[in-house]
């Protein structure tokens, strides 16, 4: 395959991947990676290092918009940061350590999840309990606009909530994929935030995380100017281009289809991992 | 200012990419077997290269810019807590900051 070829193929591919992620809010970096790795036979250490880059194209030119609207909470978001990045670091540092093979178990096993989590039920508004004294000492509290006006919501369970953000920056870190599906459930799972909050929160968070374990990635050389380029590119212009198609129409024949991709491509990266072949 | 950031990042990285397919190092792309390329992988040689006008390290200036736009948005926290004399968060922000220094000190040598 020529050099033009296969970075056409690679671009081509990127934006059907943030395309997809745009629309079902997986992003695109958990489809990106098994496809460099099981079509285009890349090194898993390539596709990961070009999947974290587009993370935080992705992340930051998205995040702005719900922070204008009140909808993510910084505070929330910064004090997370700690646990996330701090995993992240953990994370990077131990794809140097961890086989390939193991790479790509986890990695199928987090699709599998992520595909899992995309169908969950919308959790119907949480009884909020009055917040407690850590939540006030660090002011984890917030309204957000709603239907019937402004609400407000308190941060429950935080160092729970602490802990499965420190093991999303460890997944994001190792696989470098955002890992917003386990950032979400922590806040709106462990935590008891709203929905909207979390989600928005959580987009938020992974540009910075990302970030964490970027500088690592690029000193071991896992950026590759040549493949994170399409890579970067594409997946940036698929998911501006599924933000829009976001706004008109709500996806869920699609996002169905995308779900059985991920399955399929979640056990297909386990038994690659689990046979040898990555 | 974040979509700035962003913006510019891909512009850089869409030019790199187009001089670098106009006057490729290899004929075939080679991703299957990892090989680390120092001179693609620290801040130093990455400016050097872009200096010179090098389209691979183009490629790496915009994806640097890339990394270092949510570490400009921590530092934009860091100040915006300053201002509301929000002390125990602007430790906080500082801590992050601290951690994604770090990890960018590791790639500046």
């Amino acid at each position: 395959m020529s050099l033009l070829l296969f970075t056409s193929l690679v671009f081509l591919t990127s934006v059907l991947a943030g395309l997809l992620g745009a629309l079902t809010g997986l992003g695109g970096g958990v489809v990106i990676v098994p496809v460099l790795a099981l079509l285009f036979k890349v090194d898993l250490r390539y596709a990961i290092g070009a999947s974290l880059v587009s993370v935080i194209a992705t992340s930051s030119g998205a995040a702005v918009a719900y922070v204008r609207e009140g909808l993510s909470n910084i505070r929330i978001g910064m004090f997370l940061e700690i646990a996330t990045t701090l995993g992240a670091l953990l994370g990077a540092y131990l794809t140097a350590r961890v086989s390939n093979h193991w790479i790509a178990i986890v990695f199928g096993a987090v699709l599998l999840f992520s595909a899992f989590a995309s169908f969950r039920k919308k959790p119907p508004p949480s009884q909020q309990t009055p917040s407690g004294p850590l939540a006030a000492r660090l002011e984890l509290s917030g309204t957000y606009p709603s239907l019937d006006g402004e609400k407000s919501y308190s941060a429950q369970r935080i160092p729970l909530g602490f802990g499965i953000m420190f093991g999303a920056g460890t997944l994001s870190g190792l696989l470098g994929i955002g890992s917003g599906a386990v950032k979400v459930l922590a806040m709106d799972q462990a935590m008891k935030l709203p929905f909207k909050v979390s989600t928005t929160t959580s987009n938020f968070m992974i540009g910075v995380t990302a970030a964490a374990s970027a500088g690592i990635y690029l000193a071991r050389g896992y950026i590759d100017p040549g493949i994170a380029m399409p890579v970067m590119l594409g997946v940036l212009a698929g998911s501006l281009l599924g933000t829009r198609i976001l706004v008109r129409s709500r996806a869920h024949t699609l996002k169905l289809v995308f779900a059985l991709v991920i399955v399929v491509l979640g056990c297909e990266m386990i038994y690659s991992g689990w046979t040898g072949k990555i | 200012m974040l979509r700035f950031g962003v913006t510019l990042a891909a512009v850089l990285v869409a030019i790199g990419g187009l001089l670098s397919l106009r006057h490729p190092r290899q004929a075939e792309p080679n991703y299957r077997h990892f090989h680390a390329n120092a001179a693609l992988s620290s801040i130093a040689s990455i400016v050097h290269g872009a200096v010179h006008l090098d389209p691979q390290s183009i490629i790496q200036l915009g994806l640097l810019l890339l990394i270092a736009t949510p570490v400009a948005r921590v530092v934009f926290c860091v100040v915006g807590f300053g201002r509301q004399r929000d002390r125990l968060y602007v430790a906080i922000s500082a801590t992050v900051l601290a951690i994604l220094l770090y990890s960018l000190i590791k790639a500046g040598r």
